[in-house]
């Protein structure tokens, strides 16, 4: 018989061999378990037990312990609060992530947490009894059309990667049911596309037609009419772009993509420059989703839960995912009589609690502070790059929207080794995050930033005095900036070995 | 210009940064801003729904708390399943999953400055391994039913075929979903089977996968051998879909040959929140790794030798491979499985076990007790059953349902609309926050409403309007 500490000891060969001296920053939870530690009480039984070889008769019962961890609550909270310190957070620093719009996330918003009525109600419970969660729900549903312009609002995919992929589904359905499918098979999808755009359609069935942007990352009209005809099924476009430029000709393509049959999908990616300013539907868009982590502040979660609302036309209505929420002037209910519709992409009701959350958000802002909101967002961006000019290369120089892209290039030239990573990385050792780099595409060794309004003129300045210090780097101690981090507690870490051999279990580790 | 409690600037900032940039000062500096965007786009929103200004954050708290009291459900003993379980969530949890530095982190792709968020994915896909009795686990999908769907995705990759085959006891939502996901690969099909035996004596060609749920959508009991001998014969798939709590007491479903398990975490530790964000977990074997779809943590080293972790795998991801990828999907459900993570850490193999057990004595305690009334019945006669159970009523459920509601109990899942053809079916399930007081309750109400001591309210739709049932103290 093999004790669970020597089993754990046979099966920990990352902690032996060449790394000996070296031991991780914090032991996993099962190097921590002491088996029959308890970490919690639990009620009992409470009723005449009967065995369970009776009640489950002819059922297989689990044959082993699954080596789950066994601990003391203290040293359970104590791991994790050390796993926590770990982590760079929005509230413990800044990030100038573009592209995602890492904003502070207010705490009001997580007010309905501390609610039993709402957190403990389940999906399943019959509409009367689930009055107040179902106004929160279509309430969103209807102030996400003032806030879009569109005509309906699901809000059941669980993440903005479903509701594209939930947007192209009803582009689809339009497509089948007026009997054009056959014919359009295609959807465009420029270059400087985030990547769930191209991965979205596919997951359709759809064939995807890449065009190449013009060199500002707008769309190249030439080479949208060079694609556009019968088989044209839609666009997928941000707007603005990924480069942070605003697409000026936006009426001219909706107009030409319409022509020709198609249908315009809004990414909802980069919301967060024009909420409150323009509309998406007043573009010429057909279907658009909204990523709540970001234009409405629901956390991020260290990368999930979502929530992807998706807003459409009243050509796409009949469409949208079943159930939606509705209100017939006394009561709130769910309709599911909806025959053309898509089917269903979510178990239950969507994420709620990102819901509730967004509801929040917009009810703390109200159309005058959405249009502040944008506005200081776009601020930020324009002083960060006015800035920082003279330091970094910035191809596309001129007033911006939420974010822009720099390069890497003059420091590249100072030494060889130097390159848009290095200098990423070594904003963690003044205790911030890197910027997106090398994203999007088209543009060579980017750095995309995004400051998002909540961050003041003093954490700007700050960003702005450690780029030309990193600058400064570059020119005089070049190893420093490659050999970044130096202060975080780990090194670079070698991303390549892990991908090509594959260390995904405690218990079969082979790294 | 708008100050605003969530917006740092005062207008001197606003004026020296607009200076800064060389735009003019004030409201019209700050409206060139956007010139870019033509002028007949750029209107002020309507307010149909939308407030005109923001409401303060004490109003926001009324607000909320009357909202969460609308909810005439809140405090009633919830005999519900079907899919999400009124579960004890221990307060550490809470208290851990509160931590701002995992709930306000970005994706962990700076593996430098995450090593929190990777450690606990990490945590977790081990735990979820050991449970499934599998090699590997992804860092979760959406939820368990859009598991399923990206676990036939999954299959159809692997086998390049075209025939889902499931059972009609696997959850009618996930197999919507499926049905969703699965048309965007062309000409597919996924066929429903009434049982095990009619599945496998079906046509044998071109079968992608098995889609079966254990314990299934009922809280019966189906044969995965002789679906993995169906399976074996035919080259397909063999996905099954679990409760994470039943692995407590039933054989891991990888040691009875699933290829793949998949389900939902919302029982560990996650609040039922009407509906999520829950997470879907997908484990499989070591052979079919790189088709899993989603994020994925791995062990690797820094450059100086230091044992770390990092997101891995990474090509086979959106961001990288596009339309190649193997699935669109970007974010998971980070803070899900971090409570996740948390729980199955509290409660260990043998808390996990004791809950597995204690629904199991509990569920059939009451079932046995709710079958003495007279009329009630159970639909799967002499079939076991884990810890949920179909039975079926005398009475309109509906108008049961409402008339329980009206005594503090939610009663269970009405069958009718998800299967029609058990008109007058209900399903129950007990946890450990239904206490033996709970069910003395439920017996003796439901007896009263059967006998006709008790008046129902028509077709339970009225009870709206009626006042709000006294609350109930819950061990919640």
């Amino acid at each position: 018989m093999i004790t669970a500490t020597e089993q754990n000891n046979m099966t920990r060969p990352i902690l032996n061999g060449d790394t000996s001296d070296l031991s991780p920053l914090q032991p996993s939870v099962f190097d921590q378990s002491r088996p029959g530690a308890l970490g919690v009480s639990l009620p009992a039984v409470g009723v005449i037990e009967q065995p369970l070889e009776t009640l489950l008769q002819g059922v297989r019962l689990r044959g082993d312990v699954p080596r789950l961890p066994e601990m003391a609550q203290l040293d359970v909270v104590r791991h994790f609060v050390k796993l926590s310190k770990l982590n760079h957070s929005i509230d413990g620093g800044f990030y100038p992530l573009g592209s995602c719009t890492m904003k502070y996330n207010p705490k009001v918003c997580d007010f309905y947490g501390m609610l039993p009525g709402l957190t403990q109600l389940h999906p399943l419970t019959p509409d009367v009894d689930s009055q107040g969660s179902l106004r929160v729900i279509y309430t969103l549903q209807e102030m996400l059309k003032d806030v879009t312009g569109f005509d309906a609002v699901t809000l059941q995919p669980a993440a903005g990667a479903q509701g594209e992929l939930v947007g192209i589904m009803m582009i689809k359905a339009h497509f089948k049911k007026t009997g054009q499918l056959t014919q359009r098979r295609q959807i465009i999808v420029p270059d400087s596309a985030h990547g769930t755009n191209p991965a979205s359609a596919a997951m359709c069935g759809f064939d995807i037609v890449e065009i190449k942007s013009a060199p500002n990352g707008l769309v190249d009209l030439d080479a949208l009419k060079a694609v556009l005809g019968p088989s044209t099924a839609g666009i997928m476009l941000t707007n603005p772009s990924t480069l942070g430029l605003f697409e000026k000709d936006i009426l001219e393509i909706s107009r030409l993509v319409h022509d020709a049959g198609g249908l315009l999908y809004y990414d909802g990616a980069n919301l967060n420059a024009i909420v409150g300013v323009a509309r998406p539907a007043d573009m010429g868009f057909d279907v658009m989703h909204i990523n709540t982590h970001k234009t409405f502040a629901t956390p991020h979660g260290g990368g999930g839960p979502g929530c992807g609302p998706v807003c459409v036309t009243a050509q796409l209505a009949p469409y949208l995912p079943s159930p939606n929420a509705a209100f017939d002037g006394t009561r709130y209910f769910w309709d599911s009589n909806l025959p053309d519709s898509i089917g269903r992409v979510k178990t239950f009701n969507g994420n709620f609690e990102m819901m509730a959350r967004a509801l929040t958000y917009l009810l703390a802002y109200g159309a005058d502070g959405l249009k502040q909101v944008a506005t200081d967002a776009v601020l930020n961006a324009n002083y960060i790059r006015s800035q920082l000019q003279d330091t970094y290369e910035i191809p596309y120089n001129r007033i911006c929207m939420h974010e822009f892209v720099m390069n890497s290039h003059k420091q590249h030239a100072m030494h060889d080794g130097l390159n848009t990573l290095n200098i990423a990385k070594r904003l963690m050792d003044y205790g911030i995050h890197p910027m997106t780099v090398y994203f999007p595409l088209v543009a060579h060794e980017a750095m995309m930033i995004e400051p998002t309004e909540t961050e003041c003129k003093d954490t700007l300045d700050h960003f702005i005095a450690v780029m030309k210090r990193i600058d400064d780097e570059c020119r005089t101690t070049p190893d420093v900036v490659i050999n970044a981090p130096h202060t975080m507690p780990i090194k670079k870490v070698d991303e390549v070995t892990a991908a090509r051999k594959p260390a995904l279990n405690f218990y079969c580790c082979t790294v | 210009m708008v100050m605003h409690n969530f917006l740092p600037h005062t207008p001197s900032d606003r004026d020296a940064m607009l200076a800064a940039i060389g735009l003019p000062t004030g409201q019209a500096g700050l409206d060139s801003l956007f010139d870019d965007i033509p002028q007949s786009l750029r209107n002020p929103l309507p307010t149909s729904t939308l407030p005109q200004s923001g409401m303060d954050e004490a109003s926001l708290q009324s607000l909320l708390t009357e909202l969460a009291t609308q909810n005439t459900a809140s405090g009633k003993a919830c005999f519900m399943g079907g899919g999400a379980y009124a579960r004890f969530v221990p307060m550490a949890v809470n208290t851990i999953a509160s931590r701002s530095e995992f709930y306000t982190a970005y994706t962990p792709y700076q593996p430098e400055m995450s090593q929190g968020t990777l450690q606990v994915g990490f945590e977790f896909q081990t735990m979820i391994a050991e449970l499934t009795g599998l090699d590997t686990a992804n860092a979760s999908v959406y939820d368990g039913g859009v598991a399923v769907a990206e676990a036939a995705m999954m299959a159809h990759r692997i086998t390049k075929k075209t025939r889902f085959l499931t059972l009609n006891s696997v959850h009618p939502h996930y197999r919507g979903i499926t049905q969703t996901y699965v048309e965007g690969l062309g000409e597919v099909s996924l066929e429903t089977f009434a049982n095990t035996r009619a599945l496998t004596e079906t046509d044998t060609s071109n079968v992608a996968a098995v889609i079966v749920q254990q314990p299934n959508f009922f809280g019966g009991v189906e044969d995965i051998t002789a679906l993995r001998s169906f399976c074996d014969a035919t080259k397909a798939i063999l996905i099954v879909s679990s409760d994470p709590t039943s692995l407590g007491v039933l054989e891991a479903p990888g040691k009875l040959g699933a290829d793949i398990v998949v389900g939902d975490i919302q029982p560990l530790g996650n609040n039922l929140s009407y509906g999520g964000p829950y997470g879907g977990f997908m484990a499989t074997k070591t052979q079919y790794m790189r088709q899993l779809p989603g994020r994925l943590v791995g062990m690797a080293k820094d450059k100086d030798g230091r044992p770390c972790y990092t997101l891995t795998m990474q090509t086979r991801e959106q961001h990288i491979r596009r339309e190649k990828a193997t699935s669109n999907i970007c974010t998971n459900q980070a803070l899900n499985i971090l409570k996740a993570t948390v729980y199955l850490t509290l409660v260990g193999p043998q808390g996990l076990k004791h809950l597995a057990n204690l629904s199991v004595q509990r569920t059939h305690h009451l079932v046995d007790r709710l079958t003495q009334l007279p009329g009630v019945t159970p639909i799967f006669e002499g079939q076991p059953y884990v810890f949920e159970c179909a039975i079926n009523l005398p009475k309109p459920v509906n108008e049961v349902l409402a008339a329980l509601s009206a005594q503090g109990i939610l009663g269970g899942v009405p069958l009718a609309d998800l299967y029609p053809e058990y008109p007058n079916g209900l399903l129950v399930t007990c946890t450990e926050l239904t206490t033996p007081e709970h069910m003395d309750r439920y017996v003796s109400a439901l007896s009263a409403i059967l006998s006709g001591t008790t008046v129902t309210n028509g077709n339970g739709k009225s009870s709206f309007m009626a006042p709000t049932a006294p609350a109930v103290a819950c061990s919640l």
